[in-house]
């Protein structure tokens, strides 16, 4: 009886050890699997390898491979705008990278985004080698280079030259009003999410004649969720322009080939013809 | 058109009083980049990057007031730190005089809003009489007969497009928004914004110049420049660290920006070192053996300035060129007019 108590209560303590000790890390292993599929939004749970100060390092010369550059919204393949360019300039057919339906234009707004669109031969500012604002420049045709470091995120993107500088520690409001809005940075995990105003009103989202106010702002999260895979989510938001805020996603893939690099484009004089050509002096005038 | 212009000028003057703030901030605290430079270097060691780099990264400026070549009535390679701050306040002085009202440079730069001085930035103070250190005479060697036969073939090609203002092509590439002398390279200082920030990442240097946004990120794994077919306003251009200094050499230039009358065939090998917390000596060497007898070298100091760089959105507020062509269009309608009405007579 005796031994049998000792036996009894010796199992009991066992089999408690045994539960604490692999209870408890079940539960933490649990709760961090749902914390950082939480903060990863859809992403699986990938850990990128690490920069030096110890965040995901996000480093490289990264694309997306999709048809948002013509619209944002999905939309079937169109003949292009300029007939001597046949299929070359037509439009590729895409999916789209807006979540959650059309974009919530007020009906002002949405008036005028069809007339952009009418118009958006003479209006696109791509067609002028303008900056392309943000969050156009991320998923334009052309590679853009990121640069990172503890204090500051630069991107430097193909396309007309541009080049956004996220501040990671020195936060401001922007000191005025930009192409590419004033951009601030921080870590939240495995994501970078970056906060930008200060825009102007002169950008598009696409040569389809979506657009913003000068009130735009715009909070974008970039997570990796492979060695050569982002998750680019962007919020969008502009009580002038859209009766809520909305939300963009797609991935970014890096250019992998050797020696990849970001190449020339200085298109300002490709256009100067377009821009200036008719104050050319006539001759025997 | 009235609102146009109004724009520009708002804009510019809004250019100005921005960089008339960083101007005061950085108050000009000259400091001396010695003259010989190398004695200061070698007690110097840069602190390093979480990779090991040497650390260039900040926001520099090669604002200067010492020309290119030796001026022809300076014969030493030095001035003495008076002649050289008698010449800085000479320099400003003209810079800062007041604008004659209703001329063109008035309308473009009010020098009574905002002072366009550019010792106000803050500047190293170069005792060098001229940024040419080689040949010793500080001037740019001669050309040969190849150099001096496309020199008068440019001039030839240039007076056939004819009058600057009869077409855009005819302006400066800088007023053009294509490529300012900031960005080179090599990367000279203009009358103003003359800033550039250092970036360093692990295998990468990157340099943005302020003026029209360019940015060269200088890849240093020892890859080969581009095929030689693939020619660039800025070059392909490689880096690799030689002790302190990061070597940059750049080549398969466009031959659309040259340099000094350079060929495309140039090639340009860049020195950074940092020799002190706020001072980066910047090297240039100019290689083209089909423009001139000798291969020359100029040295620039770099400063510490004050960030950060604001975006300079040149090409899209371009009111300045648009007008300049238009008003240059006008004055041709009102000369034709008035030789109708001559005829008609």
């Amino acid at each position: 009886m005796l031994l049998k108590t000792v036996m009894h209560r010796e199992f009991y303590q066992m089999r408690d050890r045994f539960r604490r000790s692999t209870i408890i890390p079940v539960t933490v292993v649990a709760v961090l699997w749902l914390f950082v599929t939480a903060a990863a939004g859809q992403a699986p749970a990938y850990k990128a390898p690490r920069s030096a100060d110890g965040k995901p390092n996000l480093n490289g010369i990264w694309q997306a491979l999709n048809e948002a550059g013509w619209d944002i919204e999905g939309h079937a393949a169109a003949p292009g705008l300029v007939t001597a360019l046949g299929a070359a300039a037509a439009v590729p057919p895409g999916l789209g990278i807006v979540e959650g339906g059309p974009i919530p234009y007020q009906p002002a707004a949405a008036a005028h985004k069809k007339e952009n669109f009418e118009k958006r031969l003479t209006l696109d500012p791509e067609i002028k080698c303008y900056l392309p604002g943000v969050p156009r420049a991320m998923y334009m045709p052309y590679p853009f280079q990121i640069v990172q470091t503890q204090k500051f995120i630069m991107m430097a993107f193909t396309y007309a030259r541009a080049v956004r500088t996220i501040y990671m520690d020195d936060h401001k409001e922007a000191p005025a009003d930009s192409w590419m809005g004033w951009s601030n940075g921080h870590w939240e995990g495995e994501t970078l999410v970056v906060d930008t105003t200060g825009f102007n009103d002169q950008t598009w989202f696409d040569r389809a004649g979506n657009f913003h106010s000068d009130a735009l702002h715009v909070v974008e999260r970039y997570t990796a969720t492979s060695p050569d895979r982002l998750l680019y989510e962007a919020t969008i938001e502009d009580p002038k322009v859209f009766t809520r805020p909305w939300k963009m996603s797609m991935p970014l893939y890096r250019r992998v080939e050797k020696g990849a690099q970001i190449m020339d484009f200085r298109c300002v004089e490709f256009v100067e013809d377009l821009i200036y050509g008719q104050l050319r002096k006539q001759p025997g005038k | 058109m009235t609102k146009v212009k109004a724009r520009f000028q708002m804009n510019h003057r809004f250019l100005v009083s921005v960089s008339g703030l960083i101007v005061l901030i950085a108050a000009l605290s000259l400091t001396t980049m010695p003259a010989a430079g190398q004695a200061t270097s070698k007690a110097y060691t840069a602190p390093r990057t979480p990779d090991g780099q040497p650390d260039l990264q900040g926001v520099w400026t090669n604002t200067t007031y010492t020309p290119l070549e030796r001026p022809k009535n300076v014969t030493k390679e030095l001035y003495t730190r008076e002649e050289a701050l008698e010449i800085i306040k000479n320099a400003a002085d003209v810079e800062n005089d007041q604008t004659e009202p209703g001329t063109i440079l008035d309308v473009h730069y009010d020098f009574t809003q905002f002072g366009l001085d550019r010792s106000q930035g803050g500047m190293a103070l170069n005792l060098r009489t001229s940024l040419i250190v080689d040949p010793a005479d500080g001037k740019i060697p001669p050309l040969t007969a190849e150099g001096q036969k496309r020199a008068t073939e440019r001039a030839e090609a240039r007076k056939r497009m004819g009058g600057a203002t009869d077409a855009v092509q005819n302006q400066p590439l800088s007023v053009r928004c294509i490529i300012m002398d900031r960005a080179g390279p090599p990367m000279l200082a203009g009358a103003y914004n003359n800033n550039y920030q250092i970036v360093q990442v692990p295998g990468y240097v990157m340099i943005l110049v302020e003026m029209i946004h360019d940015v060269r990120i200088i890849p240093l794994d020892g890859r080969p420049h581009l095929s030689e077919n693939v020619r660039q306003w800025m070059g392909s251009y490689v880096g690799h660290w030689e002790g302190q200094t990061l070597v940059v050499e750049t080549t398969n230039f466009n031959g659309k920006n040259p340099f000094q009358g350079s060929s495309e065939n140039m090639r340009l090998t860049e020195r950074f070192t940092r020799v002190s917390d706020d001072t980066i000596r910047y090297q240039f060497t100019m290689d083209d053996p089909s423009t001139w007898t000798k291969p020359w070298s100029a040295e620039v100091p770099m400063k510490k300035a004050i960030g950060p760089l604001f975006e300079h959105a040149c090409h899209e507020g371009n009111y300045g060129l648009y007008n300049t062509l238009a008003g240059a269009r006008a004055e041709d309608k009102k000369a034709a007019e008035g030789a109708a009405k001559a005829t008609s007579k």
